[in-house]
């Protein structure tokens, strides 16, 4: 009833182009990022904080890169954990040796890090694609990972072979290390996830976006458009391993506090992240964080929220589920809505529009 | 409406001069012979059609003017240059833009941002001015916007605006397709049977925007099309293409007359 845009005429094509033209979108979105801001921090518990919008906040922004490479562009990644990886070793490895440099800063640069390794690893794409490009892009995985573990100058030659995330501040407050509030994480890690959302959604709808979905939809009119394919594929790979990267820095920095890299970011993460893309909805911007929700929540709904209610669950119980669960929503929605819960909320909001009277 | 620059990759060429040359060309796939030393020439300004029975390697000499292939003997000239092996996107920035045989329109986006992307190659803000998407990006997207607005008006097609052209009828389809084309403000335009599957009032649509795009822009067009109908009402000249070979070359009545045409349309055997 409320929700239409009778009324709102477009009389300039800047309107019309918004991200959100519909007035009570933006309004939607203003409130939900000022309660993100100034509610969620002061009413959440630590534990929420901790085991579900940290980790949620960190990995949406690894999804919205995924989701640039295969959603917008079409190009299949097993390889994401490992980018995330060297987002998260370069940072550590940038404070350590330039301290003096805000950590805040040395965690957008890795991003620039993961983003050349990607562009590597994402020369095949011009040859290859689909499933064989997976495979590829899974060698990159298991070679990343390799080199986590192997090459001790990456940790610092600690003996645990762990990244210890150091005390670093921010106007004197701190916000990296084991003494930095969660609040003040949580609102960091907000900034990061809000500021590159609204980089990559302004990315997707202007040039380098249309030609990313040329690609992905249709490759030889792409190239018939004046699109040189090599170029836009690796421009999708830079872009989407520098999300990954950043979010692999944000993940250890902010979330973890200290992490064997060749652990956490192992190749059962990638998988994760495409599936958070797929069940969330390829191509869409608001589907990397309803994916990225989903498999944070899900865990630990099933792990903490069961047995509050009076069913009891083992951890090691709940994980399979977790997994069984996932697996079989990716499978479900490739068959029966390949833009997933995206378009199921899209779906919901027409409905909306033309409620109540359908016809 | 629509201005057509003339690109400055060479010389500009008057109404009525060689366009595009094509010498002798043969195209071989394995064994199979697509096509075999065809010569012809396409004017400045005129509607060329190309016809000729299926498989005679009508799409094939598009692709091969275009980009998509490359002929193993003979040469194509454009705009009185003589091209080595040119890439689909080479062809692009030379203003040869094309439809296909089989829509291949980007599925999964909007007929808007089909027809945008007709304007990929005239847009030149970088990359950290596409990630702030403000100032001169904004600006520069907002002329681009008007000018795939006047293709929109002038196609009729504003009532599909922001539907998904996957979900649009094929008909409709092939009418983004012509779009996107048109927005890249091409010198020379391909299509490739442009009608096929279409009703009777769809063609006169389509017919009427081709004679208006060659009219009223001065567009170059050469045309695939299987209707005699269309062909002899549309063109200018037409040339005759049968299991590869060129048979006929011509003004439409010419061709029409010929008997080594009337022949291949019939399936007389040799
Ligand atoms: N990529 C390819 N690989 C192998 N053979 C091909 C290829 N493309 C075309 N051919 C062959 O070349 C010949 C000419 O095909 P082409 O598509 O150019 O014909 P056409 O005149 O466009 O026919 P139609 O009217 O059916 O569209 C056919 O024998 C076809 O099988
Ligand atoms: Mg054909």
């Amino acid at each position: 009833m409320f929700y239409r845009e009778t009324g709102q005429f477009k009389t300039n094509y800047a309107d019309d182009m918004a991200i959100f033209p519909i007035r009570q979108d933006r309004i939607g979105l203003a409130l939900i990022l000022a309660f993100a801001f100034l509610v969620v921090p002061f009413v959440t518990s630590d534990f929420t904080l901790k085991t579900i919008m940290l980790p949620f906040l960190a990995l949406s922004v690894a999804v919205i890169g995924l989701n640039i490479l295969t959603g917008y562009t079409g190009l299949i990644s097993l390889g994401s954990a490992g980018f995330m990886g060297v987002g998260a070793y370069a940072c550590y490895k940038l404070t350590t040796i330039f301290p003096e440099v805000n950590i805040l800063i040395w965690i957008f640069v890795s991003g620039f890090f993961a983003a050349a390794v990607g562009v590597f690893f994402g020369l095949p794409s011009l040859r290859i694609k689909g499933l064989y490009l997976a495979v590829a892009t899974l060698a990159a995985q298991f070679f990343l990972q390799w080199a986590f573990v192997r090459i001790p100058w990456l940790f610092n030659y600690n003996p645990s072979g762990a990244i210890e995330v150091p005390l670093r501040t921010l106007f004197g407050v701190p916000i990296t290390g084991p003494t930095a509030s969660l609040e003040v994480k949580y609102l960091i890690c907000l900034c990061f996830v809000v500021g590159m959302t609204w980089l990559a959604s302004n990315l997707v709808h202007g040039r380098i976006g249309r030609s990313w979905m040329a690609v992905r939809d249709m490759d030889i009119a792409a190239e018939l458009m004046g699109i040189k394919l090599l170029n836009a594929k690796l421009m999708a790979f830079a872009v989407s391993s520098f999300y990954c990267g950043v979010s692999g820095a944000l993940f250890v920095f902010l979330y973890l506090g200290g992490a064997e890299a060749g652990t956490e970011f192992a190749i059962r993460l990638s998988f994760l992240i495409l599936f958070a893309v797929i069940i969330g909805g390829a191509g869409s911007m608001i589907g990397s964080f309803l994916g990225a929700g989903f498999i944070v929540a899900l865990p630990t709904i099933l792990k903490f929220g069961l047995p509050a209610i009076g069913i009891a669950i083992t951890g090691a119980t709940a994980e399979k589920i977790v997994l069984m669960i996932i697996g079989a929503l990716t499978i479900y929605l490739l068959i029966v809505e390949p833009h997933g819960l995206a378009r199921i909320w899209q779906i919901m909001k027409q409905k909306l529009r033309v409620w109540p009277f359908p016809y | 409406m629509l201005h057509v620059s003339p690109q400055s990759t060479s010389a500009a060429i008057a109404k009525g001069e060689v366009l595009l040359n094509v010498e002798n060309v043969s195209l071989r796939f394995g064994g199979v012979k697509a096509i075999s030393d065809v010569s012809f020439d396409i004017r400045k300004g005129e509607v060329r059609a190309i016809i000729g029975p299926n498989g005679a390697g009508k799409t094939s000499m598009l692709n091969c003017i275009n980009g998509f292939y490359f002929p193993q003997e003979g040469h194509i000239t454009y705009k009185g240059v003589r091209r080595q092996k040119v890439r689909p996107h080479e062809a692009a920035s030379s203003g040869i833009a094309r439809t296909f045989q089989n829509v291949a329109l980007f599925k999964g986006m909007s007929t808007l941002d089909n027809i945008m992307t007709g304007r990929l190659l005239k847009m030149k803000r970088g990359f950290l001015w596409q990630c702030l998407h403000w100032g001169p990006a904004q600006a520069e997207e907002i002329a681009h916007r008007e000018t795939v607005e006047r293709v929109i008006d002038f196609l009729e097609i504003q009532a599909i605006r922001k539907t998904p052209v996957g979900r649009l009828p094929y008909g409709l389809q092939k009418r983004v397709e012509l779009g996107r084309a048109l927005a890249a403000e091409p010198e020379l335009l391909l299509l490739d049977e442009p009608m096929a599957g279409m009703n009777l009032e769809e063609k006169e649509d389509m017919c009427r925007f081709i004679l208006d795009v060659n009219q009223q822009f001065g567009t170059t067009i050469a045309l695939i099309e299987h209707d005699m109908g269309v062909v002899m009402d549309l063109s200018d000249r037409v040339v005759v293409l049968e299991y590869g070979r060129k048979i006929a070359d011509g003004t439409p009545d010419v061709v029409k007359a010929d008997q080594k045409v009337i022949d291949a349309y019939l399936g007389v055997a040799h």
